[in-house]
């Protein structure tokens, strides 16, 4: 590496990558710190720290009904898109690469235009309906946008299983179902569970969509954004912050770990 | 099987997701794109399903709403040429001086932030920037005075870039390892200076790379309003926010239909660009 030669030029590009690195992961440590100060008015740097605002955060109604709302969103509609998104993937294994690519862009749409598009559209079209705006909407919603990231999974998994297993299963005179059933399936599972982490983490998180397809329901981003435009329940609102980076981070993390622990099976 | 009962399968397989997807979502695009063209009546609030350029007209004529869309993609182009430029120290260090182990590591703690909550990501910058936060204690420690760069479009620039970066990065790291160790040794070779060979090997294979963070870092800054309202101020209204403020019983929902379809088209037009620089080759 020529670049090496020069160790001026080496050192000014480590301080510069240290620095971005400074920029991308301090604000995080910033602010899971304030979970843990003790005061009501955020000042850094923070003088006392304590747990308080973790009980009286968990004490407070509306945060445990937003929780509430959050998980059952995420977890319906981590079900519906993990059933959806892995037939996609089923059926799109084995037909040609332009069906393939035509069906994987249809599907990466919900996620890839801006957020507040797909939340228009879809808030027109449950309005033109007469549908009223409840956790169905919600979990409609989510599930649309969460298909993709099981499908994706899935549909790598597939790529990398031999063909060959399943037609020496059929040699053997098992039936495509069974073939299914029994060999298919349970290398899939790997990558459905990582999947499915990865959907539970993205419904949870989401505030843009949902605002336009939730009605009166207030998820937990809901009620983290409507308190920090207001300005109310600050403390509150670090403790939140705090739990919702550990509930959308772990669950990734996992994912990861079994996404790897299933590559490496082949 | 014969063929034609396999072809049977996967159509009973697709049915289900396809069907899903085509009801609620090209459903609700057609509506966004019809409703555009409706109107609200200013009497009633009933939307008039009547055919009218209307809502196009006062979106190209209005200063209100043409100097929002203005704002809007500066800030995402602004926002994109920062992200370029952070990234490229990083994403060389990731991608060539690291061994594997390290590699991993680092490619992790980029991708955290991505994974954990915007909301909260955004909200670490108002502490920050906030009259008592970090930022000011940091500038009296070292004897400089206080800034007040909270709630100005300068505090969404450093919150958009700050909250796209890893999109930017991820990609740069992909192209930035792509290029043959023995292409840089070679042009060194020649007599090449550090930066020639940045210039004229460096440099352009990284672009697909960088056109490919860019589809990100500008189309999700183009498409935002949660940003604007939590950090911007009183003159950092983006399309996003128009369109956030006309949904409801009060709002004019065909007005924001409108608006997002232009924002769709900018954003439709900015992968086109970035697809002719090869943003969409290198995956």
């Amino acid at each position: 590496m020529k670049h090496a030669r020069n160790p001026v030029a080496d050192m000014a590009i480590w301080a510069a990558a240290i620095a971005v690195l400074g920029f991308l992961l301090l604000p995080l440590v910033i602010v899971l710190l304030y979970a843990f100060d003790a005061s009501s008015v955020q000042v850094w740097p923070i003088r006392a720290f304590s747990l308080r605002w973790f009980a009286a955060t968990w004490a407070d109604e509306e945060v445990r009904g937003a929780l509430l709302i959050s998980l059952e969103v995420a977890g319906l509609a981590t079900l519906f898109a993990t059933v959806l998104g892995t037939l996609a993937a089923l059926g799109m294994n084995g037909l040609s690469t332009r069906t393939t690519q035509i069906g994987s862009f249809l599907l990466t749409l919900p996620i890839a235009l801006p957020g507040v598009l797909t939340g228009i559209a879809m808030n027109s079209f449950f309005t033109l309906l007469d549908i009223p705006f409840n956790l169905v909407t919600l979990v409609i919603a989510h599930t649309t946008f969460c298909m993709v990231i099981i499908f994706n999974n899935v549909m790598a998994r597939l790529r990398r299983l031999p063909p060959s297993l399943r037609e020496a299963a059929q040699d053997m005179g098992a039936t495509p179902w069974h073939g299914f059933i029994t060999i298919t399936l349970p290398l899939l599972a790997g990558s459905v569970m990582s999947g499915m982490l990865l959907a539970f983490a993205l419904s949870f998180d989401e505030v843009i969509v949902s605002t336009f397809t939730a009605g009166s329901e207030t998820t937990l981003p809901l009620w983290i954004f409507g308190a920090i435009r207001l300005g109310q329940h600050m403390p509150e609102v670090n403790v939140v912050v705090f739990a919702v980076i550990a509930i959308t981070i772990l669950p990734i993390i996992a994912g990861q770990k079994l996404a790897a622990s299933a590559s490496r099976e082949h | 099987m014969t063929p034609g009962r396999k072809l049977l399968g996967h159509i009973a397989l697709l049915v289900p997701p396809f069907g899903w997807l085509g009801v609620f979502y090209l459903g609700s695009l057609s509506v966004l794109l019809l409703s555009a063209f409706w109107q609200v009546d200013a009497m009633s609030g009933e939307i008039v399903r009547d055919w009218t350029w209307e809502n196009f007209r006062i979106l190209f004529s209005d200063t209100t709403y043409t100097v929002i869309a203005r704002r809007t993609t500066g800030i995402a182009i602004l926002v994109t040429i920062t992200d370029i430029i952070l990234a490229w120290p990083l994403a060389w260090v990731i991608a060539r001086k690291v061994g594997p182990r390290l590699k991993l590591t680092l490619l992790v703690l980029v991708a955290l932030p991505l994974w954990s909550s915007m909301l909260a990501r955004i909200y670490a910058w108002r502490l920050i920037l906030g009259h008592d936060g970090v930022l000011n204690w940091g500038l009296r420690l070292v004897g400089l005075p206080d800034q007040n760069v909270a709630f100005t479009n300068i505090a969404l620039w450093i919150v958009f870039s700050y909250l796209w970066l890893p999109f930017m990065l991820m990609p740069m790291v992909a192209a930035l390892e792509r290029i043959p160790a023995s292409l840089l040794d070679a042009a060194g070779d020649q007599g090449a200076t550090p930066w020639q060979v940045f210039r004229t090997v460096v440099f352009p294979l990284a672009i697909p790379g960088m056109a490919a963070g860019s589809v990100f870092t500008f189309a999700v800054t183009q498409g935002d309003y949660v940003a604007p309202m939590l950090v911007g101020g009183a003159g950092s209204e983006f399309i996003g926010n128009v369109v956030y403020s006309n949904v409801g019983v009060s709002g004019n929902v065909p007005f924001a239909a409108a608006f997002s379809l232009i924002l769709l088209a900018m954003v439709a037009a900015y992968m086109l660009l970035a697809r002719r620089f090869g943003a969409f080759d290198a995956q």
